[in-house]
């Protein structure tokens, strides 16, 4: 009986996320596929002609697995973040406190609504990317669950984010400090085999070197890991953000006094 | 057995900042009954209320709520529960009917139902005609009314109501009472939190007192009006007076030279004071209760609590 009334809360909140999603399609969607577009236009055609191949393939078609997962990365954390924060800022999370709904699904519910926007731009860049170069996918199963599970990861992260935020500041600090920086240096325009030694095994450190190898395999069969590696990281911090997620949310931490 | 619909047993409430809110209040509200629960501000009403909604942790106590207990089996608890909180706190961006079907939807109403509850209490609470506007647009009256369909629409047995009508007029605060007293009537238990003592006093059948975190005085709104032993009126006079008439065993006084206050006591008859305005040829023009009845017995409680607090810290 609470399965099913569990399920139908799920529906309602996921439904919830996708509307405010097409709500805001003027910030939610359009923003990301025009950087993109500029990406694509400025560093894969311009830039890109000058630099010629990247790991056996032309720069374009190089850099366009990585500027998806960028895609992917930064839109699941931005709409938990904004979201989930939103709606401590604004009180109306109190609507899922009161409510007899467990913190799995509250966790779940807000998780899919920012896989769905994840997915949604990272389609869109997708195929903005076959308007500029042309993508014969490697391998569609291994594409599809690396953009799945990265958008779960990111969209966790952004809730533990949203959590503890206090204020906006606090909402834009890690995108800022930690999530842009780690997502350039994690090899969207460059293969790791172009830098020095010690550069490459600092690299090692940074999970999202793994997630955009590992789609980067998916798309053109080629990456600086292997797909195994980029899999165990990836699921890795998706159990460990998960659990806190699920802990943060039950024990009401930065939700309930 | 017939549940008790709330049941608060030793509930304490100490904040990180180390106020403590609540100071061991054990409580009960039987169920069908319209309960108020008053207090000044900052008493601990509201910390009460976001404990047996779960909004806020316990540091100790138990709260049920239709048998179900609030801190061990939080998901059956809260699906006896609507709650109405002090301020607004839903999506202002959203519209009425999507915020009253969500939450329907977090309670595993089928989209269906959700619907036509949505619809049944927004049109109840005059709201149908708004019910596709963002609910920013909304008015504060309106704002209240639609926090009353949301927890109205999953039906509950128990709704708490944290200062429902505050700030919103008169009409539209009569127009709350009778929807209110109508869901009452209907079978559900209703707790109220209000500062205005007149509705507390027309609306509840029980009552309880909290002050500084503790129970001051829990019982009946009958047997606590039937301890009142002084009342105080005003009288509107037609001539001017200089002095006070005396009358034996009635406090006068003369706010101005044409409105007098009498502080009666409960065992004497009006009567007399008439008589003596009578014969100092002194007509009355209309007479009123100075306070509500409740409302003089809350000040006297309150004061009285805080005397007491404040002779024991001085001992």
């Amino acid at each position: 009986m609470s399965v099913k009334l569990n399920w139908i809360g799920y529906k309602t909140l996921v439904r919830k996320e996708i509307k405010r999603i097409v709500r805001i399609w003027g910030q939610t969607i359009v923003p990301p596929a025009i950087t993109m577009t500029l990406y694509f236009i400025i560093f894969g055609n311009l830039i890109g002609k000058r630099i010629g191949q990247m790991d056996g393939v032309d720069y374009m078609t190089f850099i366009v697995p990585g500027l998806v997962m960028m895609s992917v990365i930064t839109n699941s954390y931005g709409n938990m973040v904004s979201s989930f924060f939103g709606a401590k800022f604004g009180r109306h999370i109190e609507e899922l406190l009161v409510s007899p709904l467990p913190s799995y699904v509250i966790v779940a519910g807000y998780v899919s609504g920012a896989m769905t926007r994840g997915l949604i731009v990272g389609f869109v860049v997708s195929l903005i990317a076959m308007q500029f170069t042309h993508i014969a996918v490697h391998n569609i199963l291994i594409t599809v669950s690396i953009a799945i599970l990265t958008s779960i990861l990111f969209a966790l992260a952004g809730m533990v984010n949203a959590i503890f935020a206090e204020k906006f500041d606090d909402i834009a600090i890690i995108p800022t400090f930690i999530l842009t920086p780690l997502t350039y240096l994690g090899g969207v325009f460059y293969s790791i085999s172009l830098l020095p030694e010690f550069w490459q095994k600092v690299s090692a450190f940074n999970p999202i070197f793994y997630i955009i190898n590992g789609f980067r395999y998916g798309m053109l069969g080629q990456s600086d890991v292997s797909i195994g590696t980029a899999y165990v990281i990836i699921l890795a911090f998706i159990g460990l953000l998960g659990g806190l997620c699920l802990w943060l949310v039950h024990t009401g931490k930065g939700l309930r006094s | 057995m017939q549940k008790m619909a709330l049941e608060i047993t030793d509930l304490i409430k100490t904040y990180a900042n180390g106020v403590e809110a609540l100071k061991g209040v054990s409580l009960s509200v039987e169920k069908g009954d319209f309960f108020a629960l008053l207090g000044p501000n900052g008493a601990g009403k509201s910390t009460m209320i976001g404990i047996i909604s779960s909004l806020v942790n316990t540091t100790s106590g138990e709260v049920k709520v239709f048998g179900d207990s609030v801190q061990k089996n939080r998901s059956n608890a809260m699906r006896h529960l609507g709650l109405v909180p002090q301020e607004h706190n839903f999506n202002q961006f959203e519209t009425p009917l999507d915020i009253v079907v969500n939450q329907a939807g977090y309670y595993g109403l089928t989209r269906p139902l959700a619907l036509e509850r949505a619809e049944k209490y927004l049109r109840q609470l005059q709201l149908w005609d708004k019910h596709d506007k963002p609910s920013r647009q909304l008015s504060g009256g309106m704002k209240r009314r639609l926090m009353i369909a949301r927890a109205m629409v999953h039906e509950p047995e128990l709704l708490i109501l944290d200062e429902p009508t505050a700030g919103v007029d008169i009409e539209i605060r009569r127009e709350m009472w009778e929807f209110i007293k109508g869901i009452n009537e209907a079978g559900t238990t209703v707790i109220l939190t209000t500062h205005y003592l007149e509705e507390a006093e027309q609306l509840c059948r029980n009552i309880a007192i909290i002050n500084h975190g503790k129970l001051v005085e829990n019982t009946d709104v009958k047997s606590l009006l039937a301890s009142l032993d002084m009342e105080t009126f005003l009288l509107d006079l037609r001539e001017p007076m200089s002095v006070p008439p005396s009358v034996e065993g009635i406090s006068t006084r003369l706010l101005d030279s044409t409105q007098l206050e009498a502080i009666i006591p409960k065992e004497r008859s009006l009567n007399n004071l008439f008589s003596a305005l009578d014969q100092a040829g002194v007509r009355v023009l209309s007479m009123r209760n100075k306070t509500n009845r409740l409302e003089e017995l809350f000040m006297r409680m309150i004061n009285d609590d805080n005397q007491d607090k404040t002779e024991g810290s001085a001992a």
